[in-house]
């Protein structure tokens, strides 16, 4: 074992710690998008298709721009008809549809008027006729010759493929004692943020245009305007305005609303404010993918695994997103958190006239966990292996190298599954619970951050001031995850001051550094490693005229409580504030650090599959216990146990809310949530209808714990691994193997509602009868 | 504009006489009119909690309430009143202390409806608490930090008895 359990001395990390920026949004008074309000500003709406697939033949705005109060009307004939998107390969989006509109809710054109009332009486003003096209809205359906084919570039309506095979597959099943295929599906779940899309526009007639809006990753965003609106990046300002919580989705791309408030207020020469309703949230693009994965595993007797097939099948929707990493990434995280030498993986995204689908915490590691970890339990139930000992013979331990090139230097899964056993009492409830009560258990894993092809470093920058507090700027964003609290943490330990003493800034495209942005947990590893070197850059600058000052070799001095301090004479000290001062007014002195993190000479070869995708790896164990009502089919959860590997904590406050942040967002996904389309239009765009866990839907506290199995982990910024995705991963399959324990009823797609369960347990009850 | 009508409204203890549109819902007048923006907009439709105001110290959903309705009766919102309200600010430091904050949309709401819950029950069960969160939703804690809050909030205040 790899430090494990080394906790190690802090100043300021490792101990609980409120979020900075806490008190502020308590109190109402921390400025979100849609609380921006500026001089002569104008309110936009945008106009959406009401077909799933149809030609725009004409647009007729006048009699929207007779209407008082309008002052501009724009349609995709405005933009320069330049397509932008996160791959080379797959910019397919359009600021605005421009001659063919690919599902209901697609934006067709966009309004500017005095107040929201007007635009929105605008909107039903503005004629648009369309040449009705067949559409299609099942992959395999849109897969077949003669079907309605979405993209010219994309026969067949493949958006993206991957295929991966590592050792033999096929000589691995057929010396396996044991093979079994299933089928799982899962649905379409939103991020469910409670903040809708908001921004506002500012294009100055100068050439300079400003978008103030609730990015989680401003620059891509900024790259992604300037593609669209074919202008050079540097005459766009991206400024990020507080997060209302992200999950990935529209926080993470330019959306059409975005191009339109700048559009429109080049038009107009006014701000433009745009914000998504609700019922926009709910029926646009951005959802985690719907899936249908055919699982083959071969495992030896004492269920060890010996190899598994994985083909995979993703209803993409309309665009493309980041849809294809989504599929790469579902098969490269099959390597987790179990050791499975023979791996083949073939997935296909198709194109489909549904909203599209990209990234929603846990990405697509989440499906394939569901369907993983349902399927082991199967197998430890044929083979009569309890199912914490099959994932203990399977587990990958420190050290290990996959099949598909991950490197695993902490990987505290064996310790993970015990602490759940413990905490959930699994060996005095495993087959011992009454009737209609069951426990299952589930595991997952996660990555810190991939490293992708494109740009993947992450860079820190911090300037001192003369009272020895400091300006930490970085290109990652606080979507409510607590960035801006643990890299103020991370900068206070290493310049030994207090963590109000940092002053995290939001990120400013024209002033803070290039970064990709905050997904795929990469912030607290890869900023964090940033912010760290730039703390170090900064003291070592602070040290020189320390060193100077006091008549002592630079490198002998320590910073610890605002002070400046000779190691070999503690005696010798003198304070951080007046180094600084000194340095600044006497020497003419900027103290200002630069920290960096990402690069690296091993690169993923996408092609193939192989290489080790991220810098750290962290397993999840959870145990759920549900009841389930024999009446109604409803489920209870009235436990949930998890344990996982984050390395160090370094804010336990914080991982606390993202372990059980991201239990119970996945307690959704697996019982509730479901986006409803029929023939491509959403049924349930309200959250009325689109039911997200409430405060009753989860266990009592007493009953609802978690524990940090603490690593620490090399790569990690003091040790520390991601928190927020992982602890997710686990949970649905456990809930599948508790409802089964519970009733007998296998469900095998997602959302496990009450109908699925009744159904299930009249189904068994009439076999029952029948034998 | 003629449809603009006359209304008078007492929030947080200090009287705004304004002209509106009589369909105006509070929390339009409150963010757009009185530039208020504490309380926030999210589903328009009362599922979601995040434009949750006291009116007569009962927690409603401001997105469903028209400001007109609110004459003659005491609104407070999350910007609480000028001398300031011992109880709505230990909520909001117990909220920061426990964790109960991540991306703080929904927190605005939750204290408001915190407030009223701990003047109608000054020590709720879990339970209690629980339900009294039915229809606010929060997407990032799992509430779980948020019951916690509450009942550090309740404990607080207790403690400080009577005063």
């Amino acid at each position: 074992m790899m430090n494990r359990d080394s906790q190690r001395e802090f100043q300021v990390l490792g101990k609980p710690t409120p979020k900075k920026d806490a008190p502020q949004k308590a109190a109402g008074r921390a400025e979100f998008a849609d609380d921006i309000s500026m001089p002569g500003m104008l309110h936009g709406k945008l106009l959406r298709s009401p077909h799933p697939h149809a030609r725009i033949v004409a647009i007729d705005a006048s009699l929207a721009l007779a209407l008082p109060g309008v002052r501009a009307v724009i349609t995709g004939r405005d933009f320069p008809g330049v397509r932008y998107g996160n791959l080379p390969q797959t910019r397919d989006y359009l600021p605005l549809a421009i001659d063919t509109v690919r599902y209901i809710g697609e934006e067709v054109a966009a309004v500017a008027a005095v107040d929201e009332d007007t635009a929105e009486e605008a909107l039903d003003l503005i004629r648009v006729e369309y040449e009705v096209l067949p559409a299609v809205f099942d992959p395999e359906e849109a897969m077949k010759q003669g079907a309605p084919q979405l993209h010219g570039q994309s026969p067949g309506n493949v958006s993206a493929h991957t295929e991966s095979h590592f050792g033999d597959v096929e000589a691995a099943f057929a010396q396996a004692d044991y093979v079994r295929e299933d089928v799982f599906e899962t649905q379409p779940v939103k991020q469910g943020m409670l903040e809708p899309h908001a921004c506002v526009g500012l294009w100055d007639g100068f050439g300079k245009a400003t978008l103030w809006s609730c990015k989680m990753s401003p620059y891509a965003v900024w790259r992604q305007l300037a593609m669209g609106l074919d202008i050079k990046p540097g005459d766009i300002r991206v400024v990020q305005t507080y997060v209302g919580g992200g999950f990935s989705g529209g926080k993470q791309e330019a959306m059409p609303m975005d191009f339109c408030a700048l559009m429109l207020s080049k038009k107009t020469g006014r701000p433009v404010k745009l914000v998504h309703t609700m019922e926009e949230v709910l029926i646009i693009g951005h959802m985690r993918h719907p899936m249908k994965i055919w699982l083959r595993t071969g495992t030896t007797k004492d269920g060890r695994i010996l190899a598994q097939h994985v083909k995979l099948l993703a209803n993409g929707g309309a665009y493309s997103s980041i849809g294809g990493f989504s599929i790469f990434l579902a098969g490269a995280m099959i390597n987790l958190p179990y050791r499975v030498p023979n791996m083949k993986f073939e997935a296909d995204r198709v194109y489909t006239n549904n909203g599209f689908c990209g990234a929603l915490r846990g990405h697509t590691v989440v499906q394939m966990c569901f369907a993983r970890d349902s399927q082991l339990e199967k197998i430890a139930e044929d083979l009569a292996i309890d199912p914490l000992e099959i994932r203990r013979r399977n587990a990958i331990q420190d050290g290990d190298v996959t099949a598909n090139g991950f490197r695993i230097n902490t990987f505290a899964f064996d310790e993970c599954i015990t602490r759940v056993a413990e905490m959930s009492g699994w060996y005095n409830k495993k087959g011992k619970l009454p009737k209609y009560r069951g426990i299952g258990f589930g595991c997952g894993a996660h990555l810190s951050g991939a490293r992708l092809m494109g740009h993947s470093a992450s860079t820190a920058e911090m300037r001192m001031l003369e009272d020895g507090t400091v300006h930490l700027t970085t290109g990652s964003t606080d979507v409510g995850q607590g960035v801006e609290t643990v890299m103020s943490m991370i900068a206070a330990e290493v310049l030994g001051v207090t963590v109000d003493d940092v002053h995290y800034l939001k990120v400013d495209s024209a002033a803070t550094p290039l970064d990709p942005g905050t997904f795929g947990s990469r912030v607290t590893l890869f900023t964090g490693n940033a912010v760290k070197q730039a703390a170090e850059d900064i003291c070592r600058q602070l040290a020189e005229v320390a060193g100077e000052r006091m008549g002592v070799d630079p490198r002998d001095l320590m910073f610890f409580r605002h002070e400046i301090i000779n190691r070999k004479d503690e005696k010798q000290r003198c304070s951080l504030k007046e180094i600084v001062r000194w340095g600044m007014f006497q020497q003419g002195r900027i103290f200002s650090g630069r920290g960096s993190y990402g690069y690296s000479e091993e690169k993923i070869d996408f092609r193939t599959g192989h290489g080790n995708l991220s810098p750290a790896y962290n397993p999840t164990a959870c145990a759920v216990e549900v009841e389930v009502d024999p009446e109604t089919g409803r489920v209870t959860v009235v436990g949930l146990w998890g344990a996982d590997d984050s390395g160090t904590p370094l804010n336990p406050l914080a991982v606390k809310g993202q372990v059980i942040g991201a239990a119970v967002m996945s307690i959704g996904h697996a019982l509730y949530e479901n986006l409803i389309r029929v023939d491509g239009k959403v049924m349930n765009p309200s959250l009325r209808d689109y039911k997200m866990p409430q405060a009753t839907d989860l266990p009592k506290l007493a009953d609802f714990k978690h524990s940090n199995v603490i690593t620490w982990e090399p790569e990690g910024p003091f040790g520390a691994k991601e928190a927020g995705q992982g602890a997710g991963t686990g949970v649905i399959a456990a809930l599948a193997n508790a409802v089964y324990d519970a009733t007998g009823v296998r469900l095998t797609s997602l959302p496990m509602t009450p109908e699925h369960i009744l159904f299930g347990m009249k189904r068994l009850q009439a076999q029952n009868r029948g034998q | 504009m003629n449809d603009l009508i006359p209304v008078s409204l007492r929030v947080n203890g200090v009287r705004y006489d304004i002209a509106i549109r009589p369909w105006r819902t509070l929390l339009e007048v409150l963010r757009e009119t009185l530039g208020m923006t504490g309380t926030k907009r999210s589903c328009g439709e009362g599922q979601c909690g995040t434009c949750t105001v006291l009116i007569d110290g009962k927690a409603v959903n401001s997105c469903l309430y028209l400001a007109v309705e609110a004459q003659g009766k005491e609104i407070s919102t999350i910007e609480g009143p000028p001398e300031g309200d011992p109880a709505l600010e230990q909520i909001q430091r117990s909220f920061v202390a426990k964790g109960a904050v991540q991306c703080g949309f929904c927190t605005p709401g939750m204290v408001v409806a915190t407030r009223s819950l701990l003047s109608e029950i000054a020590e709720p069960s879990e339970d209690e608490i629980r339900e009294a969160l039915v229809g606010h939703l929060c997407r990032c804690t799992g509430y779980v930090q948020i019951v916690e809050a509450i009942q550090d909030a309740a404990s607080q205040l207790a403690h400080k008895g009577g005063d």
